[in-house]
């Protein structure tokens, strides 16, 4: 999933008609000063740092300022933070609106119904999981009809938004409708929604959008930035790789059996460090990367857990054998390999020839590797 | 009996001169299944392992009366293809693409329910009765005929305990592979009752995963209407909490989605449940050594 700092999904936002304050992006003091003096940013304002985490008001990465000099200000304060593991390299300065209310609005997916879901609450401006449940509406939206005009008098009425607001509601649901569709979005979040005189702004912004539809959004895919350098590499190759701080690397394939072999290795005292999917690949290529990837992060030992199905075991024992030539011999690190299903039979010879025992059986040989882990020899 | 396929079930490949659809279609001629078509837009009339090759849907239909598909189409192209069989009047779709976006797979799930076809997938390894019938990915070597109904969210998972059911003597009615996907065509709540309705599955195996609450839901429905025996295991319970899908994503699931709520559920309604996939084949023996039905 690929999150949009505030700015950008505010941006897309505008795309779709959505009503905001007043603002603009600015990545140094200077710039932040220079945006109030030109009348882009009306007086008095706010200068809120562009982090993907929550909780900016209570951890000092939102202020207020009532002149030019207090928004360099504070824009000089902001930028450079560390906000929760995050660099703090944006800061957006909008305009601070007088409001009568705070509310809460939002689409994403019910799993369980299969249905997009609008939930609002008239109690906006918090963290909505601190929200009792009873405050909270849930309306499923059919995507054949699309997002109805009874269902958001509806929502109206829910929140109890009568007149111009209601109006402006009907509005915004219709463009934000159209954006959770058109973006793939996996969320559109506004937290707050403020009603401003006679309509509504939203002073927050969280889109969340899907991976999968990068084909239809390239623009998105290169947005990406809470990769390890490693992950990144793995990405391009289209493996799953994933860091811990444990010292076992486990490759297996499929999500479901690199969970269970984690589950495993922890019973018996493991602690797994990288984990590497390989997915279904039948190019031997694939899986020498994968392997040599692995060795990059210096796992204490590693385990091959396969259950071949699209992936063959013999392809996957050949790209092994390839791979552990290349890493020099100061780099190597004990291996346990267990290749099952498809051409089982063919990868446990090629193994064999290369001087790895399969171990056929899940329990004895994440045993096995963790024992290796631990100094003992594989 | 089995659930869902038989030995008269016709498969369409769709996707079959790709090298998955080509690879697989020959492995489930090999089970045994009728694989009579095989569908790629301007391949026509060409012929892959003795598979006659279609321009669409519609003409290997009509030309085969095929009445389920398998999907390898890729994702970009998914959504048309399954359209495409539900309007030739496919009432099984094995969609076996991963990658699918979920906006796609929502008009895709609620376009084919509402012209009564059931889709498994995506992103699954499909269905699979030994004697009958395979329709998707799952691996010859791993299936034995028996009674032991097995339901997955995963893939490589799957194999990995059908495998060791067999490893143990017992064999399987029939394993569907549902997919990992946010949105799947076939739940578990919508698999269970045919495994309820099937002669031939004497207990169900469930394997869940870690996130959403489709175990909750299973569950919920075992606890008020399964009456055979129910062993369960969920993968993940050592995993790293995950990227969470935003507030909303939360407030949504409050209370579920993780291993433990998982296994407390299905606890709650009766299901055996192993701690690991090397428990299950010993769970499922003692339950067929008691012989006893709930």
């Amino acid at each position: 999933m690929v999150k949009l700092a505030e700015w950008r999904g505010k941006e897309v936002f505008r795309k779709y008609g959505v009503p905001l304050p007043k603002g603009a992006v600015a990545r140094s003091a200077a710039e932040a000063g220079a945006l109030v003096l030109d009348g882009t940013v009306p007086l008095p304002c706010v200068v809120k740092a562009q982090v993907l985490a929550g909780g900016r008001g209570k951890g000092g990465a939102v202020r207020f300022a009532a002149t030019a000099a207090e928004a360099r200000t504070a824009a000089e304060a902001i930028l450079g933070l560390e906000f929760k593991g995050e660099r703090v390299k944006e800061v957006l300065l909008e305009e601070k609106l007088s409001l009568s209310r705070e509310l809460y609005l939002s689409i994403t997916l019910d799993r369980s119904a299969r249905l997009p879901v609008l939930i609002t609450s008239g109690h906006g401006g918090v963290e909505i999981e601190s929200v009792d449940d009873a405050e909270i509406d849930r309306q499923h939206v059919d995507p054949f009809p699309g997002l109805t005009s009874f269902e958001k008098r509806r929502v109206a009425k829910v929140l109890g938004l009568t007149g111009g607001p209601a109006r402006s509601l009907d509005r915004l649901l219709e463009s934000l409708w159209r954006l959770f569709q058109a973006e793939d979005a996996e969320l559109v979040e506004i937290n707050p929604l403020a009603v401003v005189g006679d309509g509504l702004v939203a002073l927050d912004a969280k889109v969340i959008i899907e991976d999968d539809a990068n084909f239809r959004h390239p623009e998105y895919a290169a947005l990406r930035d809470d990769r390890t350098p490693l992950e990144e590499i793995a990405r391009e190759k289209d493996i799953a790789f994933v860091q811990l701080d444990g010292n076992i690397g486990v490759i297996a394939n499929g999500a479901g059996l690199t969970m269970a072999t984690l589950d495993v290795l922890k019973e018996f005292g493991g602690s797994p460090g990288v984990f590497l999917d390989l997915g279904g690949t039948d190019d031997p290529r694939k899986v020498t990367e994968a392997f040599l990837l692995m060795a990059r992060a210096k796992p204490k030992a590693v385990f091959l857990n396969i259950f071949g199905g699209v992936t063959r075991c013999d392809t996957v024992a050949k790209g092994l054998v390839d791979a552990m030539g290349q890493v020099p011999a100061n780099e190597r690190f004990p291996l346990v390999a267990r290749i099952r299903g498809n051409n089982e039979k063919e990868g446990i010879e090629i193994l064999r020839a290369a001087g790895v025992t399969s171990i056929p059986q899940l329990k004895e040989s994440a045993q096995a590797v963790v024992a290796a882990a631990a100094g003992g020899s594989a | 009996m089995s659930v869902l396929v038989t030995r008269e079930t016709r498969v369409v490949v769709q996707g079959i001169t790709g090298h998955q659809g080509t690879v697989h279609s020959r492995q489930m001629r090999d089970f045994g299944t009728n694989v009579v078509a095989g569908v790629t837009p301007g391949k026509g009339g060409t012929i892959i392992d003795e598979v006659p090759v279609f321009d669409s849907v519609r003409e290997a239909v009509d030309a085969t009366h095929a009445n389920a598909s398998c999907l390898f189409v890729p994702a970009p192209y998914a959504k048309d293809a399954l359209l495409e069989a539900v309007d030739a009047g496919i009432r099984l779709v094995v969609i076996v693409t991963e990658h699918i976006p979920f906006h796609d797979m929502l008009v895709m799930y609620h376009y084919a329910r509402s012209r009564g076809t059931r889709i498994i997938g995506p992103n699954c390894p499909g269905i699979a009765s030994p004697g009958a019938a395979k329709v998707g990915i799952i691996p010859n070597v791993v299936f034995r005929p028996g009674r032991v109904g097995v339901i997955s969210r995963s893939g490589t998972l799957t194999y990995e305990i059908v495998n060791g059911i067999k490893e143990h003597g017992l064999g399987q009615s029939t394993c569907i592979g549902l997919g990992g996907d946010p949105v799947v065509g076939t739940s578990f709540v919508d698999a269970l009752p045919l495994f309820q309705e099937d002669p031939d599955t004497d207990l169900v195996v469930l394997v869940g995963e870690i996130g959403g609450t489709a175990e909750e839901d299973a569950a919920d429905y075992v606890r008020r209407k399964f009456t055979k025996p129910v062993v369960a295991y969920i993968a993940g319970r050592s995993a790293p909490p995950g990227k969470r899908m935003g507030h909303a994503g939360a407030i949504i699931s409050r209370g579920k989605g993780t291993a433990e709520t998982k296994l407390a559920a299905l606890q709650g309604a009766g299901a055996q449940v192993a701690r690991f996939p090397y428990e299950i084949p010993d769970l499922v023996a003692e339950i067929v050594a008691r012989g006893a039905r709930r």
